[in-house]
């Protein structure tokens, strides 16, 4: 599994810097240097300090402070750790559901195919941030505001799952088509297997190699997604800020001299997206039998 | 041991209903197997013989199950297939396995060989040791030629031939008793083929199974059947023992089949020429199937479809030109 | 004794890896007479298909040609610059390809198709060419030619398809047709049409063939001398009646006793089981030392493992075996 690794520099120059990112994000609340949430850290009076390389920076702060005293690099760590699990967890349901979905509407054809297919259409003529930031949008306004906060995370996911499920339901559709002709398929069908098990275990194998490089660009769409959502205030809440919400308090500091409070974030953001990328690249080529 | 009487399956080929409605246009069927009887005792080799479009195919689906009849029913061992999805019980799949034309297609390529040949020992859902379940799937690997360790690698290791192969070790898993052989050399080269035939041959006198063996290839089915069927446009139109078949073909399609054979042996007989092509199966002649290639045919072939009778040496013919004598019989 | 059309001298086509130069057609030389018809049989991976395609100057980057010579008519053509190429294929070689699906584009209509090969290579007029592509079209066969010159590739069948592929190789009056198996992906009846309308387009206009298939059978109705090949070399040459009837080569010989044949005298074959070769040919990268074929000979003997077998001169033929070394080193 590892040769695909080893045959260049530009891979593992990749993969380290793949590793650093989601290493750094996971390990946050151990390797940042400043606990920003932690309300007894938080200094007030530190607060626009620029980074420490410029000359009014102080040391413990490599990349600044915020309006509220919070060490940047800190909030960064801590977002990109949100960023990263909404995103990861937005698209392993939405795969659940359009692979599901997909293989159902593949293999049982006529009506469920037609009907499944059409609610796809249909959600297709809709860009997909707007249908997250609808559904998104009306949890905002329907549920009280003190219980918002809390499941803020979930109806995030859920948005961002459902905008998502469509392609893979049509490329799963299509393979499906294509491999239930195949004669393994009508073998299993000859030695009386349920149409469950063919499409779990004989369909669902052979169909998963495009849907993991879906899932990979998806991994980078909904990460921007949840950060674009953020920014606009219907995502996360500055309490638990993601890189998107820190881009957005930022923004507003931007052309008065504070920059880095929003561009570190950004920086951040299109490096994490970038490695997880080529993270997925790797684990495509990996995963697939025929190269091993 | 297998019975089928009077099956007809059609296919709806039509355009999609919405395209129907603005052209107007009617519902399209594909007869592709018409009144169809035929008797598979135990023990034997029938062969099924066509070109293609002929329904040959169509035939095995619709014995093992894939298909359900349009008309008419199939029976095996007296038990009658039922007309649900499911089509045949537990039981009876069990007993009856089909090996599919093309090798690469045919196995799972995500799977390894021996969850592949496993297969239809796990679905029985019997209790079944790990450990007997990995003697017996080496077992059978050996039987048909190859090493038990090939259990570990994936089909793509393999070439055609072992991968037919391991078709055929999956098939014999669940220890059936009729097989069903859907051109299963037509995609290998002669000297594989050559193996695979002798192979199965002698998984035949081994155990006892029964085959049906469908090709378009003459030679090989007169090398591998004891009765043969000539199948055209969904009907059979002649059936007889295999050396009654190919040394006195009574129907003119037949003769003009194996005319066409090329002549290996270069010597230099006569042969009638080939006239025309297979008819569109969407829109078959009226009467007589074969008709307009025929070189015998008079106007009750053009209106009056002929039965499939009994004519001499057990042979069955459904031409009207045999039946009245008009063609010469030998 | 006239110069032959085509010589290939010491042929070798090599597709470089990374893991090294792979060979596929290895120091094959054989040549062609004006107007006669060379078989080329071998099973998958012989490097027939190869053979034909360094001739006509289309392999595949990184296949390519490493060694050796390709002469038309006494002029090199395996070294021309591509535009040269370009316009040898079609005016002075025509090739037919296995698939007429893909041969031909399905947006053009078929007559547009012709009219624009024959202009190409032609310096007669439009009207011209049209009278002569109505003219080829009825010359292989297919009725009302004027009418169908406006129909497009869709709406022929397969056999027929063929038939246009094959006069869209003649219309430019080529003097060498390379076939690719031409008829594999028909049914039996029309192959055996499509066989004789090309021996005797052939014949009429003076075009040899090469003739490239892995059905004997084919090769024994239509070529006047066959070269067998094996794991990129050429096992046997020589004229097809005396091979077929008596090979030379243990290779030739196996092939032939493994092809299941009908017994026209209703005299069944004497033994159940065909004869079969064990093992199979090797892959391009594990080709054995000495001759390709001695771990499945049954005749060979110490010499066959060391050297590579030229080919030797026995009786009409040529053939590659130590058997027939005159110095008779066993």
């Amino acid at each position: 599994m590892f040769y695909s690794f080893r045959r260049s520099p530009a891979t593992i120059a990749d993969a380290v810097l793949a590793l650093l990112c989601v290493g750094g994000a996971l390990l946050a609340p151990w390797i940042a240097p400043h606990d920003p949430f932690d309300l007894a850290s938080v200094n007030l009076l530190d607060s626009f300090m620029p980074p420490a390389w410029s000359g009014q920076g102080k040391a413990g702060h490599l990349l600044g402070t915020d309006n509220q005293g919070r060490d940047v690099l800190s909030a960064i760590l801590y977002g990109a750790r949100i960023s990263l699990g909404v995103g990861v967890a937005a698209v392993l349901l939405s795969m659940v559901l359009g692979v599901g979905l997909g293989l159902i509407s593949g293999y049982a054809g006529g009506r469920l195919d037609a009907l499944i297919m059409r609610v796809a259409d249909v959600q297709l003529s809709f860009p997909a941030i707007l249908v997250a930031l609808l559904i998104d949008g009306v949890a905002h306004v329907a549920l009280p505001r003190a219980s918002y906060g809390s499941i803020a995370l979930y109806v995030l996911i859920l948005a961002i799952a459902i905008s998502g499920w469509v392609q893979y339901a049509r490329t799963v559709r299509g393979s499906t088509l294509v491999e239930k002709n195949k004669e393994y398929v009508q073998a299993a069908r000859v030695i009386g297997r349920h149409p469950a098990a063919i499409m779990r275990h004989h369909l669902l194998p052979n169909v998963m190699g495009p849907v993991l490089v879906i899932a990979t660009i998806h991994i980078a769409t909904a990460i921007i997604t949840e950060a674009t959502l953020s920014f606009l205030g219907v995502g996360m809440p500055p309490t638990t800020p993601s890189l998107g919400t820190l881009i957005r308090i930022g923004n507003d500091f931007l052309f008065s001299g504070e920059w880095w409070i929003s561009v570190f974030p950004g920086v951040a953001l299109v490096v994490l997206v970038l490695s997880v990328n080529l993270l997925g690249d790797w684990l495509r080529d990996a995963l697939n039998p025929k190269l091993r | 041991m297998v019975a089928l009487h009077g099956v007809g399956r059609d296919f709806d080929v039509s355009k999609p209903w919405l395209t129907r409605l603005i052209e107007a246009a009617p519902r399209q069927l594909l007869q592709a197997v018409d009144n169809l009887s035929l008797e598979i005792r135990r023990g034997e080799t029938a062969g099924l013989v066509g070109e293609s479009g002929c329904g040959k195919s169509t035939v095995a689906r619709l014995i093992v199950g894939l298909y359900t009849p349009s008309r008419g029913y199939i029976e095996f061992d007296g038990n009658r297939q039922t007309p649900r999805a499911g089509a045949w019980s537990a039981e009876v799949r069990r007993r009856m396995q089909m090996i599919f034309q093309d090798p690469y297609a045919s196995l799972n390529p995500r799977w390894r060989v021996a969850d592949i040949v496993a297969e239809p020992i796990r679905a029985q859902g019997w209790a079944i040791h790990r450990q007997d379940l990995r003697a017996r799937v080496a077992e059978l690997l050996t039987q048909v030629g190859l090493a038990p360790r090939d259990g570990e690698k994936y089909p793509h290791e393999f070439s055609g031939g072992q991968r037919q192969r391991i078709s055929i070790a999956r098939a014999l898993s669940s220890a059936p008793e009729f097989l069903i052989c859907d051109e299963p050399t037509s995609a290998l080269d002669v000297s594989v083929q050559a193996q695979i035939l002798n192979l199965m041959q002698e998984l035949q006198d081994r155990l006892g199974l029964t085959y049906l063996f469908i090709s378009h290839n003459l030679a090989v089915v007169s090398q591998m059947a004891t009765r043969v069927g000539v199948m055209y446009l969904g009907r059979l139109v002649e059936l007889a023992g295999t050396q009654t078949l190919f040394s006195r073909p009574q129907h003119p399609y037949t003769r003009m089949l194996l005319d066409a054979i090329p002549d290996l042996e270069m010597s230099g007989r006569p042969r009638t020429p080939v006239a025309g092509e297979v008819a569109n199966p969407l829109d078959p002649p009226s009467g007589c199937a074969f008709h307009p290639r025929c070189p015998h045919a008079n106007p009750r072939c053009r209106v009056e479809r002929p039965e499939l009778k009994g004519w001499r040496d057990g042979t069955l013919v459904a031409c009207h030109a045999v039946e009245e004598g008009r063609i010469g019989a030998d | 004794m006239p110069a032959p059309l085509l010589e290939v001298k010491h042929l070798r086509v090599e597709f470089p890896t990374r893991r090294g130069t792979l060979v596929a057609v290895d120091d094959v030389s054989f040549h062609i007479e004006p107007g006669e018809v060379l078989g080329v049989v071998g099973e998958s991976g012989a490097g027939k298909s190869l053979t034909g395609l360094a001739i006509i100057g289309l392999l595949e980057p990184p296949g390519r040609i490493g060694a050796g010579e390709v002469l038309l008519e006494g002029a090199r053509i395996d070294n021309l610059p591509p535009e040269a190429m370009r316009r040898l294929r079609g005016r002075r070689i025509g090739a037919i390809f296995q698939d007429p699906l893909t041969s031909l584009n399905p947006l053009y209509t078929i007559g547009r198709q012709i009219t624009e090969t024959i202009l190409a290579h032609l310096p007669v007029s439009r009207n011209e060419a049209r009278d002569r592509a109505v003219a080829l079209l009825a010359e292989v066969g297919i009725s009302a030619a004027e009418r169908r010159l406006n129909h497009y590739p869709h709406q022929f069948s397969g056999g027929m398809r063929q038939r246009v592929v094959i006069a869209l190789a003649l219309c430019a009056e080529p003097r060498l047709i390379i076939a690719d198996e031409p008829t594999t992906a028909l049914d039996v009846s029309t192959q055996a049409q499509i066989i004789a309308l090309l021996k005797r387009l052939s014949q009429r206009h003076g075009a040899a063939v090469m003739l490239i298939t892995h059905d004997m059978g084919v090769i024994a109705e239509t070529a006047q001398r066959v070269a067998v090949m094996y794991a990129g070399r050429i096992a046997e040459i020589g004229p097809v009646r005396s091979i077929i009837h008596a090979p030379s080569h243990p290779y030739t010989a196996g092939l032939m006793r493994s092809i299941p044949r009908i017994a026209h005298t209703g005299v069944g074959r004497d033994s159940a089981q065909l004869a079969q070769i064990d093992g199979a040919m090797p892959r391009i990268d594990a080709i054995p030392p000495g001759c390709a074929f001695h771990p499945r000979c049954p005749q060979r003997f110490e010499r066959c493992d060391r050297e590579r077998p030229a080919l030797l001169a026995t009786g009409d033929r040529l053939a590659a075996c130590w058997l027939y070394a005159s110095d008779a080193g066993r």
